[in-house]
C-alpha cells in the first residue's frame, strides 16, 4: 500500500512541474477566453441598453427581438452572400491554381510567391486598392475595373454598391486575399499522394481524369476540410475588409460591422453582445466538431 | 495560365505603385490606369508624415508582442509534447478552440476590463490582448515541432539527472530556432496587420499603422495618391518580413490548418 501510494506520489511529481509551467497560460486563456465568452452571454441575457443601467436578466428575449429588425436580416443576407461567394471561390481557385502546378512547373516558386503575398498584407491596406478599383463611377468618371471594363467593352457595374449583388463583390478582394492559402494547402496535399498510388491506378486502366476522380480527390478530402473550416470562420467574423472597403453603410452591413456600430453609435451593450454571440454560434456549430475530430484522428495515429 | 493568374493577381500592386507616384494633376479618371507622366514622391512625404506616429505605435506592439508569445508558446509546446500531465489532451482542445474563436465574441467584456485596470487606450493593453490570445496558435506552431523532437534525448537528460527546465534550456531551447522564427514572423505578421482589436481598445495616443491608414483613407479629402502611398507604406515591414523569410512564414500559415 505504502509503495503504491509512493509510486502515485513520484508519478505526481514527474508531471507537476510541467503543469505548473503551462499554469499562466490556462489561467489567461480561461479567463479572457472562456470568462469572457461566458460575460458576453450572460450581458446578452441583460436589458442593459445603455452604458450606465445595472441591466436586469431578460433570458433570449434579446435573441428573439433582434429577428424583428430588418437591418439585422439584412446583414445576416450579406454574411450569408459573402461566405459562399467568398468561400466557393477561394476554395475553388486555390484548387485549380495548385491544380496547375502540382506536376513541378519552371519558376514555381516564383509563382507560388506572387499567389501568396497578399497574405502578408492587411486588409485595410489592400482595401484601399480594392475601393479604387470597384469604385461605383461609370463612364467618364469611372475609375478602376470599371475604366478598364469601359476600354475592353465589358459592361460596367455597381460593385458593392449594388442592391442585390453587392457583397458578391465585396468577396471578390477576399478571394484574392486567401485563395493562395488554399494553393498552398491543396499542393501540400497533392504533394502528400505517393506517386505509387497514381501508378497503380493507371496501370489498372484509369484514364488521367480517372486517377483524379478516383484516386486523388477523395485523398484531399481532409485538405478541402480543413481550408473549409479555415475559410469559413474568416468569412462569418469578416470585418476589417468591409470596413476599408466601404466603411460602415447600411449596403454592405454585416454582423460584425452591425455589432460594432451597436456599441460605439447605438451605445447599447446588450445587443451587441447578442450580435457577437451569434457569431460565436456561427462559428462554433462547426469548429467544434472538427477540432474533436482532429485532435482524436491525431491520437489514433 | 498560371502566367495569366499572376499578372491579374498582381494589378493591384500596380495600381498602388503607379498611383502612389502621381502627382496631384494628374488625378484624372481618364488616366486612371497609365503611368505618371511626372514621378513625384510628394504623395509618399505627406502619407509618411502622417502615419508616423502609427508605424512607431505598431513596432512598440509588435515587436514585445511576439517575443512575449513565443516565450510562452515555448513552453506550453514543451510541456504539451515532452512533459504531458494527466488532461493535457483535453486542455490542449480547450486552446484551440481559442485560436478559431471570433474574437467579436469577447470584445465587449475586454473592453470592459481594460478599463477597469485603467489599460484601456494603452499599447501596452493590446500587447496583452494579443499575447493572450495568441496563445493557441503559438502552442500549436512549438508542439508540432517538438513532436519531432527523439523522445529518446528528453530521456537521457532525465536519467542524466537533469530537471524539466534543465532539459528545457539543455536539450530542447538549442533547436528551437526554427520554431522561434516561424512564431516571431506569424505574430508580428497578425500584430501588424491587426484592425480589430485595434478599434476597440485604442485610442488617437495610441493607434496602431492599420487604424490610422483606415482614418487617412476614410477622409474623403485624401487625394488616392497619397492613400496608396500609406497603404504601401503600411505595409512595407510585413512584405519585407514575407519576401525576405518567406520559408518560416508558409510554416507559420501550414500550422494554422491544424497540419505540422
Amino acid at each position: 500500500m505504502a509503495r503504491k501510494g509512493g509510486s502515485a506520489l513520484r508519478r505526481a511529481r514527474a508531471w507537476l512541474p510541467g503543469l505548473l509551467l503551462v499554469t499562466p497560460s490556462i489561467i489567461a486563456i480561461g479567463v479572457f477566453v472562456y470568462g469572457m465568452l461566458g460575460w458576453n452571454f450572460s450581458l446578452a441575457m441583460t436589458d442593459k441598453h445603455d452604458e450606465v443601467s445595472e441591466g436586469n436578466f431578460v433570458g433570449l428575449q434579446n435573441f428573439v427581438d433582434i429577428w424583428d429588425e430588418p437591418r439585422w436580416h439584412l446583414s445576416v443576407n450579406h454574411a450569408i452572400l459573402f461566405t459562399v461567394v467568398f468561400v466557393l471561390g477561394a476554395l475553388v481557385l486555390g484548387w485549380f491554381l495548385a491544380f496547375l502546378m502540382e506536376k513541378g512547373i519552371r519558376g514555381e516558386g516564383t509563382f507560388r510567391a506572387i499567389y501568396l503575398f497578399p497574405m502578408a498584407i492587411s486588409f485595410v491596406a489592400t482595401g484601399i486598392v480594392w475601393r479604387w478599383l470597384m469604385n461605383s463611377g461609370q463612364d467618364e468618371r469611372a475609375v478602376g475595373l470599371n475604366r478598364l471594363f469601359d476600354v475592353v467593352g465589358l459592361p460596367q457595374w455597381a460593385w458593392f454598391r449594388d442592391q442585390d449583388w453587392g457583397m458578391a463583390a465585396m468577396a471578390i478582394p477576399a478571394v484574392w486575399q486567401m485563395s493562395g492559402y488554399v494553393m498552398a494547402l491543396f499542393l501540400a496535399g497533392f504533394r502528400g499522394i505517393p506517386e505509387e498510388l497514381r501508378e497503380a491506378a493507371r496501370v489498372d486502366g484509369c484514364t488521367e481524369w480517372g486517377v483524379y476522380r478516383h484516386v486523388v480527390l477523395p485523398l484531399l478530402r481532409p485538405v478541402t476540410l480543413s481550408a473549409l473550416i479555415i475559410l469559413g470562420h474568416i468569412s462569418l467574423k469578416t470585418f476589417d475588409l468591409v470596413m476599408a472597403v466601404s466603411g460602415k453603410q447600411i449596403i454592405t452591413d454585416v454582423p460584425a460591422v452591425f455589432m460594432w456600430v451597436a456599441v460605439f453609435d447605438f451605445h447599447d451593450p446588450a445587443k451587441g453582445a447578442t450580435i457577437a454571440s451569434y457569431i460565436v454560434l456561427s462559428v462554433a456549430v462547426f469548429v467544434i466538431p472538427y477540432l474533436i475530430w482532429s485532435v482524436r484522428k491525431e491520437r489514433r495515429s | 495560365m498560371l502566367i495569366a493568374f499572376a499578372v491579374v493577381f498582381l494589378i493591384p500592386v500596380y495600381v498602388l505603385l503607379v498611383t502612389s507616384f502621381k502627382p496631384l494633376t494628374e488625378a484624372n479618371p481618364s488616366q486612371a490606369w497609365n503611368l505618371p507622366q511626372v514621378w513625384t514622391l510628394e504623395a509618399w512625404r505627406v502619407a509618411w508624415e502622417k502615419l508616423a506616429p502609427g508605424i512607431w505605435n505598431s513596432v512598440l506592439l509588435a515587436v514585445p508582442g511576439s517575443l512575449l508569445s513565443c516565450v510562452l508558446g515555448s513552453m506550453n509546446g514543451y510541456v504539451l509534447s515532452k512533459w504531458r500531465f494527466p488532461g493535457a489532451d483535453v486542455l490542449f482542445t480547450l486552446f484551440l478552440f481559442g485560436m478559431f474563436i471570433p474574437y467579436q465574441g469577447v470584445m465587449i467584456p475586454l473592453v470592459q476590463l481594460m478599463v477597469n485596470i485603467g489599460m484601456y487606450g494603452d499599447i501596452s493593453g493590446l500587447v496583452l490582448a494579443h499575447v493572450v490570445y495568441g496563445i493557441p496558435i503559438c502552442t500549436l506552431i512549438f508542439r508540432n515541432y517538438y513532436v519531432t523532437i527523439p523522445d529518446e534525448l528528453i530521456e537521457a537528460s532525465r536519467v542524466d539527472g537533469a530537471g524539466m527546465l534543465r532539459t528545457y534550456w539543455s536539450v530542447v531551447l538549442p533547436v528551437s530556432g526554427p520554431a522561434f522564427a516561424v512564431v516571431i514572423i506569424w505574430q508580428f505578421t497578425s500584430l501588424w496587420n491587426d484592425f480589430l482589436f485595434a478599434v476597440f481598445l485604442t485610442g488617437p495616443q495610441s493607434w496602431p499603422t492599420t487604424v490610422m491608414l483606415n482614418n487617412i483613407a476614410g477622409a474623403q479629402a485624401t487625394p488616392y495618391s497619397q492613400q496608396m502611398a500609406a497603404a504601401l507604406l503600411a505595409s512595407i515591414p510585413t512584405m519585407l518580413i514575407y519576401l525576405v523569410l518567406g520559408r518560416f512564414f508558409m510554416r507559420g500559415l501550414m500550422a494554422g490548418a491544424l497540419k505540422g
